[in-house]
């Protein structure tokens, strides 16, 4: 009995030190001084801006990650393809490399005097110091998370439910929507959360191709160090209390679309 | 539908599973593939199920040639020895699947579905989940699931093997009763040679990746087409180069010219049967099974000095016989 309350004590403990003790501060000193400046610095345009490009790149990179992940959890575990292991390797590779690095690189290839960034410049897409090469940072730094969510799941549940599916008459495709699916569908909600978490939180790698232009190319993580920078504590609190919202949106909302327990 | 299986071969790597195997099922028989593991039963049903491909030969379904089909084009039921229960749909929603992937309107898929629960006699589980059903329950399921979309094939795959003594017997005992209902064509795949014995018309005796035998039941154990065969339906006696079933071994009290001495080492009791266990001429052990009547009349206690002679006794020309057809 005291034992567990002891295990218990610690695990909270640890867990209100690390994690409620610092949010409750950030809440505590974005209300400190009432709620109007909190308005005031999250309905500023510039703040609005850093919101919606902030999402626009969330909901653009997501999906994309969770429909490959998928799809590469499924080669890992389900086929017998030749360069498996590389595709491994190259699915943990943003885990290996510095955020840092990674947008650097995007720059090398898609900069004004990268092997791209000239043509796409020319068309009218600059792709480096715009939206585009936020997206294509954000996409790297969070693709490992479905795929690697996924494969032990897949591993899992084995085959025989999707050749019971198959000699009941059912295409691989059908398969997998009314089969595969859902079987995995909390290794894919769990991969979308953790992917949403650092599509927004990313900081490194965006923050190398975005060129930070305050109004542009500057999402709500890059404007909290901005803002905390230029002594604007209002708006960098302010921008993090979003962050931390949309995270919590997206866990409820995951939650939501999955209520179904396992019987 | 009858299913006719011709020079089928399957190779893992360097592991040979099914060698060049050629199998004529009748339509509405009820057949058993029977073999140690890794004999290539199971392969030889996944094959004809589609699950698995064969590197060589062809596999016939009625009149439709299955090789070039994949599963979910054969129309054949299959149930597997771990349920492969759909483990997020309750117990109606996994027998309904067949129906609601062929789009059958929805008041025909709620009746037929009722209909299978009864058959299975899982009626008031509908709406559980497999999770909550016991072993035998959720194989009733998953056969009911694999009956709903009337296949003109049934293959079972260790369907009992996972199932406890009691359960597997009554699972048995209903397959058949199923099936002589039905008429499905039905193949089904054990390692039990009782089993076998007990649901099947006719028993494939699998070994190494080959058919050693086929025949009904009573042909195949009292003329076993080789020693594998012989060892693999039962119990059995070398004495010398002959062998004896422990039931044709003939206990006497007093010698009578073909018998030989023997002495009595130990003895079971199993209800209504008794086994005892004997040592001849001093050298070789041999069992021998009595009924209890049997073993009442004759002093059977460890160390008596008894004799004994078969009654009947089958030998093998040479120690390894080409695989033969019965």
């Amino acid at each position: 009995m005291i034992a567990r309350l002891t295990l218990r004590f610690v695990a909270l403990g640890y867990l209100g030190a690390l994690l409620l003790v610092p949010v409750g501060i950030i809440v505590w000193h974005t209300f400190s001084g009432g709620l109007g400046p909190v308005w005031d610095a999250i309905t500023a345009p510039e703040a609005v801006n850093a919101l919606k490009l902030t999402l626009e790149i969330a909901l653009v990179a997501v999906p994309l990650n969770t429909a490959f992940g998928i799809l590469a959890a499924l080669i890992l575990v389900r086929t017998n393809m030749p360069g498996k292991a590389l595709l491994s390797a190259l699915v943990d590779l943003p885990f290996a490399v510095s955020p840092v690095v990674i947008g650097f690189t995007l720059i090398l290839v898609y900069g004004q005097n990268g092997w791209f960034g000239a043509w796409f410049v020319d068309h009218g897409y600059p792709v480096i110091f715009s939206t585009p090469g936020m997206v294509l940072a954000t996409i790297f730094v969070s693709l490992p998370f479905v795929a690697r969510e996924v494969v032990p799941v897949l591993r899992e549940i084995g085959t025989e439910q999707e050749q019971a599916a198959a000699t009941l008459g059912a295409t691989p495709l059908q398969t997998f929507r009314r089969i595969t699916l859902p079987a995995i569908r909390w290794g894919v909600v769990y991969g979308v959360v953790l992917t949403t978490a650092r599509a927004i939180g990313e900081y490194g790698a965006v923050a190398v191709v975005s060129g930070k232009v305050i109004g542009q190319t500057q999402t709500l993580t890059l404007r909290v160090q901005q803002s905390y920078e230029n002594f604007d504590h209002a708006g960098a609190y302010a921008a993090a209390l979003e962050l931390a919202v949309i995270a919590l949106a997206t866990l409820f909302l995951m939650n939501l679309l999955h209520p179904r327990k396992d019987g | 539908m009858a299913i006719s299986v011709q020079n089928v071969c399957k190779r893992f790597g360097d592991f040979v599973a099914l060698e060049d195997i050629a199998l004529e099922v009748p339509a509405g028989s009820l057949t058993a593939l029977l073999g140690p593991s890794g004999s290539g039963k199971s392969t030889l049903l996944r094959v004809i199920a589609g699950l698995e491909k064969a590197d060589s030969g062809d596999v016939f379904i009625g009149d439709i040639h299955a090789t070039p089909l994949p599963a979910h084009r054969r129309d054949v039921g299959f149930v597997f020895q771990h349920y492969a229960a759909f483990k997020h749909m309750t117990v109606a929603k996994n027998i309904a699947f067949g129906l609601e992937i062929r789009k059958r309107p929805r008041a025909e898929v709620a009746e037929r579905v009722d209909e299978l629960i009864k058959l299975v006699q899982l009626e008031g589980f509908g709406d559980r989940y497999p999770s909550q059903l016991s072993g035998g329950q959720r194989q009733r399921m998953a056969l009911a699931r694999a009956l709903a979309v009337e296949p003109e094939v049934l293959l079972l795959d260790e369907p009992f093997g996972a199932l406890d003594a009691r359960v597997r017997t009554e699972l048995r005992a209903w397959l058949r009763r199923l099936h002589d209902e039905m008429h499905v064509t039905t193949v089904f795949v054990t390692h039990d040679q009782e089993e076998a014995m007990e649901v099947a018309d006719t028993v494939v005796v699998m070994n190494r990746g080959r058919i050693v035998q086929e025949g009904n039941p009573q042909e195949v154990y009292d003329h076993p087409a080789d020693e594998f065969v012989m060892h693999f339906m039962g119990h059995v006696n070398l004495i010398g180069d002959a062998y004896v079933r422990p039931h044709d071994v003939e206990i006497r009290v007093e010698p009578n010219g073909t018998t030989s001495p023997a002495v009595v080492r130990r003895v079971l009791r199993l209800g209504a049967q008794v086994r005892v266990e004997l040592v001849v001429d001093g050298g070789e052990p041999v069992a021998a099974a009595l009924s209890r009547d049997e073993a009442d009349r004759l002093p059977l206690e460890p160390g008596e000095p008894v004799f004994v002679r078969p009654r009947r006794e089958r030998r093998f020309a040479e120690p390894e016989a080409e695989p033969a057809k019965a």
